[in-house]
């Protein structure tokens, strides 16, 4: 009896041990890209997560004879949205896999996570994690750290310009409490207040707030606007709060906040909202239709952001290697090589400048109910209404100047108009 | 008796030392999973002390980990202090703010006996959660705190078998001294409690004290394993101190078996392994470890290291006719 | 800030409180009555969620969603009290249980790593049965551990089934972030001298006050409510007496259940529902359970009216030690009274 039990128990012990003395190493093939992806796939940012895993596949989908000849191993891994495990499952992917890059991250403080884990041995090609001080004050300390998505800030700095025209006087900013938090307010807060307007509130609920009761009573009434930044579930739950508690202030905010990952599932109340990124579904270009025709008949839904920088990342990659017939140059190499990469993606033209983040086009855009590309639906498209084009990390900055002030965070830019 | 005691020193030694000798010879995969798994361990012996050897179950351990892991992420960041010779200052301070934490907490805690013990630790567990995760101009909150590279001091800890080594060394270290505090006089003392806390007292012991005592050297231990934490994960984070570690902390205890300290190494082990290694295999792993634990805790009383004594109480029962009440009563 | 602030804010308090003390009660009541600490409390909340998502995909009633939700989620409860924390009498049906699950965990390894042998559904059915009639056998020859008399073991086995059902529910449900939406006419407003306050929240009181009055009236004039009440005081007498308190903790363990998924169809709204709620809501149930004290139902009110509104100033007014404002009383009054402020001895 309690030797079957033993017996029973023991495949179990014995298979976690070999499990772990095994080390299924595979020789790395001449012909075999590896490339890590991380992606929360479960948790509250699964949805996000989805788009990106999708727009990456769908890439390599389409182009399959793409990539020099070079066959692509494609590894996904839960990175769940936490910063902690982010690193753990980086680590997974370039000692147990032996990747040649790993890609992704979701948040801005997974990207600070994960740039210590790049190397000479596995690069990190940061797709969406936006982490400003990687491609800025902390550039020279990872080396092996490419960005080809954007930095927090990027559309913020032309975003505030636009605030400032648009005759905002004071305007209340209320964020995700973490990084890109910081960031894209930080940004916004600086141009905002650079053309004559003030920042008089700056409110933190933390990342993944859903219930906004305790936070949106403490929105200065005086304020002209409010400025959201939100983040997976707390972009859809923010503004159906604020109009349950009768807000009549227009509402402007980061690309984030109106993304297209959540867009669909939105309400009515977001019409009027303006937000700023590097993409919109609702660019009025044909390679644009062309993709978000393609993107919703394959997986059902439109496109967000997610989905096109990965996707355009896919491409990036594909451009070096096929450079180089299919063969890995070597970490080095690749990383010079991505760096001079100039492309017509589908949200427009991009760089990379040499400080390894990418320039490009920024779009600011309304929510708006109408149809488009030919579906016969009225739905909600982010309308681009005003275009930037061409826009660095720093946009109307200068570069030396900028780089002298610490990045943004909580504290930076002081809110001298709070009190 | 004497004799079996030797022969477990002798197994554990050896199984110590194959450690040594195999594990940095894997990949390096396996060598982190490894020093993850041993610098963890010791947070799950120093449960073990509480759980196994004085019959207090504690849900907030973890708090005594990240107490160890923000200080040294916080020291390392901010003051760029403990990365070279000071990190054995570090090791110290880890120890000590921890053990000044669980001293604190333990005057509120350990008159609670039971599940209220349970309940008051859940508590006090979610106090250190609630400032780590909120407390944004110290923890850094949600995006945690990231140390950029490990000590330095004529051996470079950034080598991952040389740091494998050294929290090996604590490891080993912390098991011994674990093993000798529980056969001292206190720690029997202990056991008596964990027993009869009343006949103790009518002995004349002063049992609160002596719970106070091993609770605040059992967060001592904890705050060693977060300094070793902070610096194999890289990242301190609100996730170091949710419940759920705790709770990880006491499943692994009781896994491995409580109230035997190396139980609790095994616990570990097999968790982490499950975990980290199954998860990359297949997708269905979580089910075993659910399976693992409620087979555990339904099948055997004093965990996996009550095997070989349930075996050997099987031998002698045989011949007799079957009877499992009588194996379900017998003690453990 | 002026009044309306105030006012606003503790409604805020209120209703997040009322969303409590759905959660909190049933944990209270389980542990007044089997003294034990049910850590998957959490997850019925969530799997709560789940079902209640699931009777909206497929019948498009929110109304329906509600009691079906809650009585699935009940009957699980039921189940694992029954089967698993206390199984006399019942110990094939839960040994058949356990042999199945592992057949089909060692059917889906040799699967994984064995596929010669294991392909297709039919054989993996068949391979599965012969797996789990072996089992079968081989389990009823091997004894349990007394788990009734030791609560730390029901509660870790209650932990164990919180892994399993997080992993079932990412099966079934995906690790998707889902909402569930109520009907139009909960999601306005109401505007009271120029403070606007939405529906859905004073639904959410209304439901809490509703239920709470209905489980006092239990309590209070039922025989059943009684029994209750004496076995929470003294679970050995109210045997001697003739109270059937198997019976009792069972009825117990499905209401709580029952309260714990109703939450989690109506926090669902304004929480959302995703992988990862179940252990966030857990600290918050215990919060109320532990200033309200064990075992009652008034000191549930209590506490989770008390929980909600120091959740909500202390996130309005303290945001930096908000959580701290929370659990730093409950270890205090923990330490001065274990049982609670209300809870009895």
């Amino acid at each position: 009896m309690t030797n079957s039990l033993l017996r029973r128990l023991s495949p179990l012990l014995l298979g976690g041990c070999l499990a772990l003395a095994m080390s299924p190493s595979q020789p790395a093939g001449a012909e075999e890209l590896r490339i890590g992806y991380l992606a929360p796939t479960t948790g509250i940012f699964a949805a996000v997560g989805k788009d990106m895993v999708d727009g990456f596949q769908m890439y390599l989908d389409d182009h399959k004879k793409g990539f020099g000849g070079a066959d692509v191993k494609f590894i996904v891994e839960d990175e769940q949205g936490k910063p902690d495990t982010a690193v753990t499952k980086a680590k997974k992917l370039v000692l147990q896999d032996k990747v040649h890059m790993f890609v992704g991250g979701l948040l801005a403080s997974t990207g600070y996570a994960l740039a210590p884990v790049s190397s000479k041995d596995a690069i990190y090609i940061s797709s969406v994690a936006a982490a400003d001080d990687l491609t800025q004050r902390d550039l020279a300390k990872f080396p092996y750290f490419i960005r080809t998505g954007w930095s927090s800030s990027q559309p913020s700095h032309p975003f505030g310009q636009w605030a400032c025209e648009q005759g905002y006087k004071k305007i209340v900013a209320i964020g995700a409490d973490y990084a890109f938090g910081y960031e894209v307010i930080g940004g916004f807060q600086r141009a905002f207040e650079a053309c004559g307007g003030q920042i008089v509130q700056k409110i933190w609920p933390p990342l993944g707030t859903k219930d906004f009761g305790p936070y949106i009573p403490t929105i200065k009434a005086d304020a002209d606007a409010i400025f959201t930044l939100m983040v997976g579930p707390m972009s859809l739950q923010f503004p159906k709060q604020l109009a349950a508690a009768g807000n009549k202030k227009p509402v402007i905010g980061g690309g984030t906040s109106y993304d297209e990952f959540v867009l669909p599932a939105m309400g009515d109340e977001v019409i009027g909202h303006v937000s700023a990124l590097m993409y919109s579904a609702a660019i009025d270009t044909p390679k644009n239709a062309a993709f978000v025709k393609a993107y919703r008949a394959k997986y059902g839904k439109v496109p967000s952001y997610y989905s096109e920088v990965n996707y355009t990342t896919a491409q990036m990659i594909d451009e070096v290697m096929t450079k180089n017939k299919g063969k890995y140059p070597g970490s080095d190499e690749f990383i010079k090589q991505l760096n001079a990469v100039k492309i017509d993606s589908i949200r427009g033209p991009v760089s990379i400048d040499d400080m390894r983040n990418p320039v490009q086009n920024i779009y600011i855009k309304k929510v708006e109910k109408k149809k488009m590309f030919g579906y016969d639906k009225d739905e909600l498209w982010n309308t681009v209404i005003k275009t930037y084009a061409n826009v660095n990390q720093f946009g109307q900055f200068k570069k030396d100047e900028f780089l002298k002030t610490p990045v943004y965070s909580r504290d930076f830019p002081p809110c001298k108009f709070c009190n | 008796m004497l004799k079996s005691q030797k022969i477990k020193i002798m197994i554990v030694a050896a199984a110590l030392v194959a450690i040594a000798v195999i594990v940095p010879n894997t990949n390096s995969f396996v060598i982190l999973l490894v020093t993850r798994a041993l610098a963890f361990s010791i947070l799950v012996m120093s449960l073990d002390i509480l759980l196994g050897y004085t019959g207090l179950a504690s849900l907030g351990q973890a708090a005594y980990l990240g107490v160890g892991a923000y200080a040294t992420a916080i020291l390392a960041t901010k003051y760029n202090f403990g990365l070279g010779w000071d990190f054995w200052l570090v090791i110290v301070f880890g120890i000590l703010f921890s053990a000044a934490l669980a001293a604190v907490f333990g005057l509120l805690a350990i008159r609670a006996t039971g599940v209220y013990f349970l309940m008051i630790t859940l508590a006090l567990g979610q106090c250190v959660w609630g400032l780590a995760y909120r407390w944004n101009s110290l923890t850094g909150g949600d995006n945690g705190i990231n140390l950029r590279g490990r000590p330095k001091f004529g051996i470079d800890l950034a080598n991952d078998v040389t740091f494998f080594y050294v929290v090996f060394g604590f490891f080993a270290v912390s098991l011994l001294l674990m093993y000798v505090l529980v056969r001292s006089p206190f720690g029997r003392s202990l056991s008596g409690i964990r027993e009869r806390e009343l006949r103790m007292q009518i002995l004349g012991y002063n049992t609160w004290l002596h719970k106070y005592i091993a609770f605040i050297i059992a967060g001592g231990f904890g705050g060693l394993s977060g300094v070793l934490w902070a610096h194999t994960a890289g990242i301190v984070s609100p996730e170091n101190v949710v419940l759920t570690t705790s709770v990880d902390a006491l499943l692994m205890a009781v896994l491995g078996g409580a109230g035997t300290l190396v139980g609790g190494v095994i616990g570990t082990f097999i968790v982490i392994a499950l975990r980290e290694y199954l998860s990359t295999l297949v997708p269905w792993w979580q089910y075993v470890l659910g399976a693992v634990y409620v087979l555990t805790i339904l099948y055997l009383p004093s965990g996996l290291m009550g095997i070989p004594e349930r075996i050997r109480q099987r031998r002698n029962a045989l011949g007799k006719p079957d009877d499992p009440k009588k194996l379900a009563t017998a003690p453990s | 800030m002026n009044a309306n602030f105030w006012i606003i804010q503790a409604f805020n308090g209120v209703s997040y409180g009322a969303l409590l003390f759905l959660v909190g009660s049933g944990l209270s009541l389980i542990f007044g009555v089997m003294r034990i600490v049910n850590l998957s409390h959490g997850s019925y909340f969530l799997l709560g969620g789940y079902v209640a998502l699931t009777v909206i995909w497929t019948t498009g009633s929110w109304v329906l969603a509600i009691p079906v939700a809650a009585l699935t989620i009940a009957l699980v409860g039921l189940l694992m009290e029954r089967l698993f924390l206390r199984s006399e009498g019942l110990e094939y049906l839960r040994n058949a249980i356990i042999a199945l699950g592992l057949a089909v965990l060692i059917g889906l390894a040799i699967e994984r790593w064995r596929p010669i042998i294991v392909d297709g559904w039919a054989q993996f059915i068949v391979v599965v049965g012969i797996i789990t009639v072996g089992l079968y056998f081989l389990l009823r020859r091997i004894s349990v551990v007394a788990i009734e008399a030791d609560p730390l073991r029901q509660v870790l086995l209650t932990v164990g089934f919180a892994f399993l059902f997080q992993q079932a529910a990412l099966d079934i449900w995906t690790g998707n972030n889902f909402d569930i939406n109520p009907p139009e006419a909960l999601t306005q407003s109401v505007v009271v001298s120029g403070i606007f306050f939405p529906l859905y929240r004073v639904f959410m009181i209304t439901t809490a006050l509703t239920i709470g009055v209905i489980l006092w009236l239990v309590m209070e004039k039922t025989r059943m409510g009684a029994a209750v009440r004496a076995t929470v005081d003294d679970a050995q007498m109210a045997r001697g007496v003739g109270v059937d308190t198997s019976r009792i903790s069972m009825f117990i363990f499905a209401l709580g259940a029952f309260l714990a998924a109703l939450g989690g169809v109506i926090g669902g709204a304004f929480l959302g529902i995703y992988p990862g709620l179940d252990f966030e809501i857990l600290p918050l149930a215990f919060a109320v359970v532990i200033i309200g004290g064990m075992g009652s139902l008034g000191g549930a009110a209590i506490g989770a009216l008390l929980v909600g509104l120091a959740d909500n100033f202390g996130k309005a007014l303290f945001p930096e030690v908000s959580y701290f404002t929370l659990y730093a009383p409950m270890a205090l009054i923990l330490a001065i009274k274990p049982t609670g402020l209300f809870g009895r001895e």
